[in-house]
């Protein structure tokens, strides 16, 4: 019974990490890998998503709906964003990362200066389940289950669909799909759209576990960069598995050292794969298979 | 408008950054025409296909394509509205399957009739037993075969084809001609067609323009297309 217990903490502590990493990172994977703009205002659509659920949710919207709010909004912020400034910049990727910088602190003070420092959040639902005498948040189980099917559901989005197919094309030869009719500039947007829906969805989900500040993306910036990182370009050859391997080490330090351990564990590995496979995962697998 | 061309190029000039290669070109393709420009490396052949796709820029000059001004007009208009491009180096999606690429090629069709799978098949086989295959691992001629079939199935008016024989195999090149002949006499399509290689050119241009330095030096009637020694003058130095 022991066993079982500590099984099930490993596996619940494995589980929630993973969904973490899944669910902060996916947005920042699509944007990076389909249209190579480093996002560093990832983080700030997260905490868009964050807030518009909080806020819809405190008036009486029913949670899941209240998400799926906030990811919409995102969605159509990163849309406006993508208009205004990024597609000026496909050409130039170091200056988008400055530009997406500013943007991230353009909003972190903006919602500072209108909001205030915090807001009030919505509480966890669902309550706790008892296993062996410790109780675990029957939420974080769910949010488990929300990465798998995230998972899913993009991969049928990509590899399931017109959109999907006519969106790799453009990744592969962005001239070749012009030429074909495909209206690329509406692509990029729709694309960006996209992974900023994916980080409101992220902030969304994760509303209900944390404190309502401006500065709440940074807590999903550094995971998800991690994932994109060791991941390389593709999210499911990439960034998925990345963020077993990562949960796994993350896990299994935290268990046997502590918190702090698990950290150390995940930028260790980080620096150690940009080292030994600078094209991450992803790039390491399509080079072996070639 | 049986007898206003499909296509019409005058005054074209065009290039890449400063440089301009196109010094000029005047040009017509009637419907259901094959016509040919002939001519050597480097005088700016594909340079006027990339400029026909919109892909370029052209400095000066007016593109008219079924009776309107497509100058202006965006690569992916240019495309909906019935250009169809085969580009040198075939430039399939490599990691797309052969299926996938198609679906690519239906998007310059829609509204303009449903794609006709049947007949890309018909004339490419190998295509549809292999339809879930990464076109990146086809061979060059399959890959052409690809290209050829990914601009059909958008039901182009006019067929962009940019040195189809380029690192494909004599028999190969004899089955590519047959099929662009074969499908300009079923559907009526209009072809352009670049190229350097004598057998191609001969066994499928109406007729043909000379290219030399940027500017279409010699015209080349249906008589003296299908002359080899007449041809091959212009090809070699």
């Amino acid at each position: 019974m022991a066993l079982f217990q500590s099984v099930f903490a490993m596996l619940y502590q494995f589980g929630d990490t993973f969904a973490f990493l899944v669910i902060s990172c996916a947005g920042l994977a699509v944007i990076f890998g389909m249209m190579g703009v480093i996002n560093l205002a990832h983080g700030e659509f997260i905490m868009c998503g964050a807030y518009v659920t909080a806020s819809t949710a405190r008036v009486g919207v029913p949670l899941p709906l209240a998400i799926l709010i906030g990811a919409l909004v995102a969605g159509a912020v990163g849309m406006i964003v993508e208009r205004l400034v990024i597609r000026h910049l496909y050409h130039r990727p170091l200056d988008s990362i400055i530009a997406t910088w500013g943007i991230s602190l353009i909003a972190t003070q903006g919602v500072l200066i209108v909001l205030g420092s915090t807001m009030q959040g919505v509480g966890t639902p669902l309550g706790s389940i008892d296993v062996g005498g410790r109780s675990y948040s029957l939420y974080r189980i769910v949010l488990m289950a929300c990465a798998l099917g995230l998972l899913g559901g993009l991969y049928l989005l990509f590899y399931h669909s017109r959109f999907g197919v006519i969106a790799r094309a453009t990744i592969q030869k962005p001239q070749m799909a012009h030429a074909l009719g495909v209206n690329t500039g509406r692509m990029y947007g729709l694309t960006f759209g996209l992974g900023a829906a994916l980080a409101g969805l992220a902030g969304g989900l994760y509303a209900p576990t944390m404190t309502m500040v401006p500065t709440m993306g940074a807590t999903f910036i550094v995971e998800s960069f991690v994932t994109v990182v060791v991941g390389g370009a593709d999210i499911f050859v990439g960034a998925a598995p990345a963020a077993a391997i990562l949960a796994l080490i993350k896990a299994g330090l935290t268990a046997w050292y502590g918190q702090l351990f698990g950290q150390i564990g995940l930028l260790v590995t980080v620096i150690l794969v940009i080292r030994i496979l600078p094209g991450g995962l992803s790039g390491w697998l399509k080079g072996t298979s070639r | 408008m049986p007898d206003q061309p499909l296509l019409t190029i005058s005054g074209l000039r065009s290039g890449y950054g400063g440089e301009t290669v196109l010094q000029g070109v005047d040009l017509n393709i009637a419907r259901g025409e094959i016509v040919a420009v002939v001519g050597r490396n480097g005088v700016g052949k594909s340079t006027l296909m990339r400029t026909l796709t919109g892909l370029l820029k052209p400095s000066a000059g007016t593109i008219h394509f079924q009776g309107r001004d497509a100058t202006a007009d965006g690569a992916d208009l240019r495309a909906r509205n019935g250009i169809g491009y085969i580009p040198q180096g075939r430039e399939v999606f490599p990691e797309l399957t052969i299926r996938e690429n198609l679906m690519v090629g239906e998007v310059a069709g829609r509204g303009r009739g449903s794609p006709d799978y049947d007949t890309v098949y018909r004339f490419f086989p190998i295509l549809k037993e292999r339809s879930r295959q990464r076109a990146g691992t086809l061979s060059g001629g399959q890959q052409q075969q690809l290209a050829i079939a990914r601009a059909m199935i958008g039901n182009p008016a006019l067929m962009l084809l940019d040195e189809p024989s380029e690192g494909i195999q004599p028999s190969i090149i004899k089955d590519i001609a047959r099929n662009v002949r074969t499908l300009n006499a079923e559907t009526g399509v209009s072809v352009l067609l670049v190229e350097q290689n004598l057998d191609l050119i001969v066994s499928l241009a109406d007729r043909g323009h000379v290219m030399e330095k940027g500017r279409i030096v010699a015209e080349l009637g249906a008589d003296e297309i299908r002359s080899r020694d007449e041809v091959r003058k212009y090809l070699t130095i």
